[in-house]
C-alpha cells in the first residue's frame, strides 16, 4: 500500500475526461462527503438517478469491510478491498478500493463489477466501450459464453453415450459372468420355439444346489469362479443347435431343439449332474456343489406357452428339491396333486 | 483435429447443402456413421477426406468452398453463438481485426485442446492490414476470407478483401478498408442471454 502523503510522491493532474477513460467506473467525492464526479460507466449502471451532489453514504452501501461507516473510516480503508452496492441497483455487487485525495480534498473510489459481471452488463445494457481496454470484464463475459457452449456439447454427448448405453443393456443377449446367453435371449428362442407348428422340444430348469455355502464360505471370488465353470460344462454337454442360458443368480435353463425323448433328457440331465458335482478347485480350495433339474417336454402339451413349460419345469426341479435335490425330475401331472397330509 | 472443428464443418454441408449430401460425404470419406462428436480428437486426414470429398461432389473449386465455409461459420443462424463471441474482440471491424492477435489464445481459454490456426495481423497504413493464416487445414486462408468478410458485413464495414498463397504453405489475407460506416451493421448486445 502506498502511503499517500509521502513527500516523494508528486501530485499528478488529470482532466475529468482523462478520468473517465482510465477509470470509467470511478466516485469522485469532495471533504464532506458530497460526490463531485460519477465515471460515465458508473453513471450508465446508475441509471436515470444523477449522483452528483449526493451524500457519498446515499449512494454506497459498504458490505465489506464493515467499518466504514463515517468519511474518515472510509478513507482509512485506503488500498483496502471493498465490497459494496450501489442505491438503485442493489442486486449487483462491486468491487472497489478508495484513495484520499491530498489536503484533506475527500477521495477517490474506483470500482469494478463483482461476480455478478453477467447480470449487471446485461441489465444495464452495457457494451464493449463501457469498459477499459485494461478491464478483464469483456473477456469473463467471453469465456463464460464459450463455457456455456462447451459445457452444453458435453452434456449432449454424456446423453447420447448414456441414452447408446441403455439401449445395449436392452438389447443384450448374453450374461457377462458366463458368456452364456440370459434371459432375454431365452425367453425370445422360447418364444419362437413354441410358435413354431407342432412344436418338439424339451426345456430344462436348472438350480445349482450348495452354491450359496461355496460363495458364504469362500467369497464371490470363488462363486463367480464356480459359475464359469458350470457354464463350460452345460455348454460342452448340449448341441451347439440348444440353448443354454443363465436366468437367475444359480439358476439355468436348456432348451434341446427336436427331442420327444423323457429317458434323452434323464439321461442329460443325470450327466450334467454328475459332472457338475465333481469338486473345482479355486485357491488350492475344493468348492463342491450339485444341482437340481426338472423338465417338460413341448410334444406332451395341445397348446404348449412359454408360462405354462416354464411353471411346469419349476414344479419338476421343486419336486427334486423336496427328494433331497442332487437329482432330475420329468415333469407329469400327479405332481400338480396336493401333498397329501402327513400322518 | 479438434471436434469443434470438424463438427462446424460437418454443421456447414448439412445447413447448407442437406443431409443426403451429407450422408455421401460420410460414405465416401469413411467418417464415424454418426458423424463427428464435437468434444473428441480426430486424425487430420479425416477433416481433409471431408473437405475433399464434399469439393468433388458438389463440384466446387476448394478455394470457394472454403470461402462459403468461413462465410457460413459467421454469417449463418446456426452458428450465432461463434458470431457473438467474435464480436467480443471489438466495438469495430478495425478493433475486430486487430483483436484477432487474442484469437488463438482466447479461444485455447476456453477449449485448451483447440487446433487453432497460426495468425500474423500487421497493419499497413491507416487502412490496410495483413494477416498471415498457417493451420494444418491447406488454404485456410479462404476460410478466413469468408469469414472477415461475414463480420465485416456485420459490423456494417465495407471493405476489400483478397488472399495470396504463400511460399510456405501459409495465406496472407489482404484487407483494405474503405469505409467503416458503410452500412448499420448487426446488433450486437454484450449481455444478452448466450445463444
Amino acid at each position: 500500500m502506498t502511503r499517500i502523503f509521502d513527500p516523494k510522491d508528486r501530485v499528478i493532474g488529470l482532466s475529468g475526461s482523462a478520468l473517465d477513460v482510465v477509470m470509467p467506473m470511478h466516485l469522485w467525492f469532495g471533504p464532506g462527503g458530497q460526490i463531485i464526479r460519477v465515471g460515465p460507466t458508473l453513471a450508465k449502471i446508475a441509471g436515470d438517478q444523477d449522483l452528483r451532489g449526493r451524500d457519498l453514504f446515499d449512494v454506497i452501501h459498504l458490505r465489506r469491510p464493515r467499518a466504514g461507516k463515517t468519511l474518515a473510516q472510509i478513507l482509512s480503508l485506503q488500498g483496502a478491498r471493498l465490497s459494496l452496492t450501489i442505491t438503485g441497483c442493489e442486486n449487483a455487487q462491486f468491487r472497489g478500493v478508495v484513495v484520499a485525495m491530498p489536503a484533506g480534498a475527500g477521495g477517490l473510489i474506483n470500482l469494478s463489477l463483482g461476480v455478478s459481471f453477467a447480470k449487471t452488463v446485461e441489465e444495464r445494457g452495457l457494451t464493449l466501450k463501457d469498459f477499459s481496454p485494461c478491464d478483464q470484464t469483456v473477456d469473463l463475459l467471453y469465456l463464460r459464453e464459450a463455457n456455456l457452449a462447451i459445457t452444453r456439447e458435453s452434456r449432449n454427448l454424456t446423453e447420447r453415450l448414456q441414452a447408446a448405453k441403455l439401449s445395449a443393456e436392452k438389447q443384450a443377449q448374453t450374461d457377462v459372468l458366463t458368456g452364456l446367453q440370459n434371459r432375454r435371449a431365452m425367453d425370445e428362442a422360447l418364444k419362437t420355439m413354441v410358435d413354431q407348428p407342432n412344436p418338439r422340444f424339451g426345456l430344462m430348469h436348472l438350480d445349482l444346489d450348495f452354491f450359496k455355502e461355496v460363495n458364504d464360505t469362500f467369497g464371490h471370488a470363488a462363486g463367480d469362479h464356480v459359475l464359469a465353470h458350470v457354464a463350460d460344462i452345460l455348454r460342452a454337454e448340449v448341441r451347439k443347435t440348444d440353448i443354454v442360458a443363465r436366468v437367475g443368480g444359480d439358476e439355468f435353463v436348456l432348451l434341446f431343439r427336436d427331442c420327444d425323448d423323457p429317458d434323452l433328457l434323464d439321461t442329460i440331465a443325470n450327466r450334467l449332474i454328475a459332472r457338475l458335482e465333481v469338486p473345482t478347485q479355486f485357491d488350492g480350495k475344493a468348492c463342491q456343489i450339485s444341482a437340481s433339474a426338472g423338465s417338460v417336454l413341448s410334444s406332451k402339451y395341445d397348446n404348449p406357452t412359454p408360462d405354462k413349460l416354464l411353471n411346469d419345469a419349476d414344479v419338476a426341479l421343486y419336486t427334486s428339491k423336496n427328494r433331497g435335490r442332487a437329482q432330475h425330475t420329468l415333469f407329469h401331472d400327479e405332481l400338480m396333486l396336493p401333498v397329501p397330509a402327513a400322518r | 483435429m479438434h471436434g469443434l472443428v470438424n463438427r462446424a464443418l460437418q454443421g456447414f454441408l448439412v445447413d447448407t447443402y442437406g443431409s443426403d449430401l451429407w450422408r455421401d460425404v460420410v460414405a465416401d470419406a469413411n467418417l464415424p456413421a454418426e458423424g463427428f462428436e464435437s468434444m473428441m480428437h480426430y486424425d487430420d486426414a479425416l477433416t481433409d477426406a471431408t473437405i475433399t470429398v464434399a469439393v468433388t461432389a458438389l463440384k466446387k473449386d476448394r478455394q470457394t468452398f472454403l470461402e462459403d465455409l468461413g462465410t457460413y461459420l459467421l454469417a449463418h443462424k446456426n452458428q450465432e453463438g461463434l458470431r457473438r463471441l467474435m464480436r467480443f474482440g471489438g466495438e469495430t471491424f478495425f478493433e475486430f481485426l486487430i483483436s484477432l492477435d487474442d484469437l488463438s489464445g482466447r479461444a485455447q481459454l476456453a477449449v485448451p485442446d483447440l487446433d487453432m490456426p497460426a495468425l500474423e495481423i500487421r497493419q499497413k497504413g491507416l487502412s490496410r492490414f495483413e494477416i498471415r493464416v498457417k493451420w494444418s487445414i491447406k488454404g485456410a486462408g479462404f476460410v478466413f476470407l469468408g469469414a472477415l468478410r461475414a463480420m465485416a458485413d456485420d459490423y456494417g464495414t465495407l471493405a476489400i478483401f483478397d488472399v495470396e498463397a504463400g511460399d510456405d504453405g501459409s495465406d496472407l489475407v489482404v484487407i483494405e478498408l474503405l469505409d467503416t460506416a458503410f452500412a448499420e451493421g448487426k446488433s450486437f448486445s454484450l449481455g444478452a442471454q448466450p445463444i
